[in-house]
């Protein structure tokens, strides 16, 4: 703010008047002159923020809409999913779709029951084993001096550019050869150890001040305390990023069942589902099917809303996933 | 250690430093070793075993036979594999700058401090999370023909019902199957690469933005001038993220149109797939299936390192 300064002696009473008034003329311009120049700039400035607004309302209902065609169409008849024209809203609500989902005489022998257990089975486990190991490995990587350490870690990453849709036919044959085919162990082996969870916890336990390490040493506790009782603990964040990448990448795995569960009763969600949807019998029940997707999504969308944090930041650390 | 006593150990030191290295070496290890030997069974091995097989005819039963380059030979001449490339290289050419494209648009309107950010970019990113095949079943019905909603949006914005693009399913001459996966790919993963962006975005310094303004760029320079440098390292890894990804696109095609109609959109992931296991076609030959799947990781190793080299050029 423009502040003449006040000029001014005691010695002159009236000028002090004088230069007061001026100064308060002078100053209420100032403001008014920025107030001017304010409102001036936030009509734009709104005009800017209601066309932004406008834009993201619009491209969020485009990334939203699916979500919302999948809710509404899973409290539908199974007739009514399509009409001309589009119905947004159901003419009559059929909650007890979620029941009948769960039937196994409705869903032509598929039991949703079993998919869901399947899946929360291999999630869980896989998550719990990804953590351990991947979390193990990586303070060996971070914090153990030892000669071929570098070399072993390029390993790691040069496999990350190999993509699974190239081997994970011999994966697949090595699988079957040890009888594992159509197993849930085969997932179990196939998510547990990718390399993925090593980097990014070595990402983490570098950023973990190394004295700390150091006078846990001097103060005599073993590698493995330190690990333990030090690096585990200060690497909750990570831990939770990990273990929510891992969950919802194996809830949501597709491939893995596709190429090894065979027997109905060992699918998961995502395989059944699948199923569900492409097999003639029960292909036609289309709000059933909607009602199975909004199923297999909703513990994923929970999940999410909850760790979101957890999330970006894993994904922004470590930029990749899978 | 004792300073004093004169006769310095010096084998005594090195005795112990080599002790010490063992014992970290036998350290490091156990730490490692949990993982690594499910790294090695799963990951190592077979990679290794996929060259050996390719240059093999193995099927189901039976032992490995080596026959040399005979499977790159059938894969050359063969018309599938070349369906299959080009599926997948016109898949990638429309794929990747579109995404890159709107997930930076994305991440710059997200990027600014403003009321309702979050849920925004929520929305955006909530479909990377969702499972292939829920979003396959839904899209693919709103692409039904005709009763499906955007049949009747086209309808309705005035396309003719012989000109409706025939998307998953369709028998016409023209069909839209490539552009509806590529459309739903697209959707699917412009979040993930714009959080990539928008944590991109927040290494670049404010102080760059407030000199340019300083000196008078408009919003549009400071973009081209601040803001994509600024990128340059994200960019690039988008893009080879982009690439890749795109070129070993499979789960998306599978549960969308099982790379139909007739071959419109097989790509190669599904023709490795479809040649050793799949049900339909000659499921069973390990052997040309391998020689695909070497193609499909030389192709990405190659495009890695390309990439890798123009950024090192454009880094100069």
């Amino acid at each position: 703010m423009s502040t003449s300064p006040a000029s001014p002696s005691d010695a002159h009473p009236t000028g002090m008047v004088a230069s007061v008034t001026e100064d308060v003329v002078s100053t209420v311009q100032a403001v008014r002159v920025i107030a001017k120049r304010h409102t001036h700039k936030s009509t734009s400035w709104w005009i800017g923020r209601v066309a932004l607004y406008a834009l993201l309302v619009v491209a969020s209902v485009a990334m939203l809409i699916p979500f919302f065609w999948m809710v509404i169409s899973s409290f539908k008849r199974d007739n009514e999913v399509f009409s001309v024209p589009v119905r947004w809203l159901p003419l009559t609500w059929h909650p007890e779709n979620y029941i009948r989902i769960f039937s196994n005489s409705m869903a032509g022998g598929y039991s949703m029951t079993n998919w869901l257990k399947n899946t929360l089975i291999l999630a869980v486990v896989v998550t719990f084993l990804q953590v351990l190991t991947g979390s193990f490995a990586a303070y060996g990587f971070a914090r153990v001096k030892f000669p071929g350490r570098n070399a072993l870690f390029l390993g790691y990453v040069a496999t990350i550019a190999v993509p699974w849709q190239a081997y994970m036919i011999p994966q697949f044959i090595l699988l079957t050869k040890v009888g594992l085919s159509n197993t849930l162990w085969a997932i179990i082996l196939l998510q547990a150890f990718g390399a993925f969870g090593v980097f990014l916890m070595k990402q983490f336990y570098e950023t973990i001040p190394e004295e700390l390490s150091e006078s846990a040493r001097i103060d005599g506790l073993s590698e493995y305390g330190i690990y333990w009782r030090i690096m585990l603990p200060l690497s909750v964040p990570a831990i939770a990023s990990l273990s929510l990448l891992t969950f919802v990448n194996t809830w949501n795995d597709f491939l893995g069942p596709l190429l090894y569960l065979r027997d109905r009763n060992l699918f998961t969600i995502q395989l059944g589902l699948n199923t569900f949807a492409g097999d003639p019998q029960t292909a036609s029940q289309d709000a059933l099917i909607m009602t199975g997707a909004v199923i297999s999504v909703l513990p994923i969308a929970i999940i999410f809303m909850l760790g979101q944090r957890y999330f970006v930041e894993g994904i922004a650390t470590s930029g990749m996933k899978g | 250690m004792s300073t004093t006593v004169q006769p310095a150990p010096t084998r005594t030191i090195a005795k112990r430093k080599s002790a010490l290295r063992r014992r970290n070496t036998l350290m490091g290890w156990t730490f490692i070793l949990p993982n690594f030997v499910g790294f090695a069974l799963l990951t190592l091995i077979p990679i290794a075993a996929l060259i050996f097989i390719s240059f093999t005819k193995w099927g189901a039963l039976g032992d490995p036979v080596f026959v040399g380059l005979k499977n790159y030979r059938t894969m050359f001449t063969q018309g599938t594999y070349w369906t299959a490339l080009w599926n997948t290289v016109y898949y990638t050419i429309i794929h990747m700058p579109l995404t890159l494209v709107i997930s930076l648009a994305l991440a710059l309107l997200l990027n600014q401090k403003m009321r309702g950010v979050a849920f925004f970019r929520t929305a955006a990113f909530f479909p990377y999370i969702t499972s292939i095949v829920a979003i396959a079943v839904v899209w693919n019905l709103l692409f039904s023909p005709e009763y499906g909603p955007i049949d009747q949006m086209l309808s309705w914005l005035g396309v003719s019902a012989e000109n409706l693009p025939r998307w998953t399913t369709g028998a016409s001459p023209i069909t839209g199957a490539m552009p509806a996966v590529i459309i739903v790919a697209t959707w699917r993963e412009m979040g993930y690469y714009m959080l990539l962006f928008l944590a991109g975005l927040q290494t670049i310094p404010p102080e760059l933005y407030e000199a340019a303004r300083m000196d008078g760029a408009n919003s549009w320079q400071r973009f081209w001038n601040v803001t994509w440098p600024g990128l340059r390292p994200t960019t690039f890894f988008v893009t080879v993220m982009l690439t890749i990804g795109s070129f070993k696109v499979f789960d998306l095609i599978l549960v969308m149109t099982e790379g139909g109609p007739g071959q419109a959109t097989l790509v190669l992931s599904q023709l490795i797939y479809r040649t050793a296991i799949g049900t339909s076609g000659a499921g069973g030959d390990f052997g040309f299936s391998s020689a695909v799947a070497v193609s499909l990781f030389l192709i990405c190793l190659t495009i890695t390192i390309i990439q890798f080299l123009v950024n090192r050029r454009a880094e100069k």
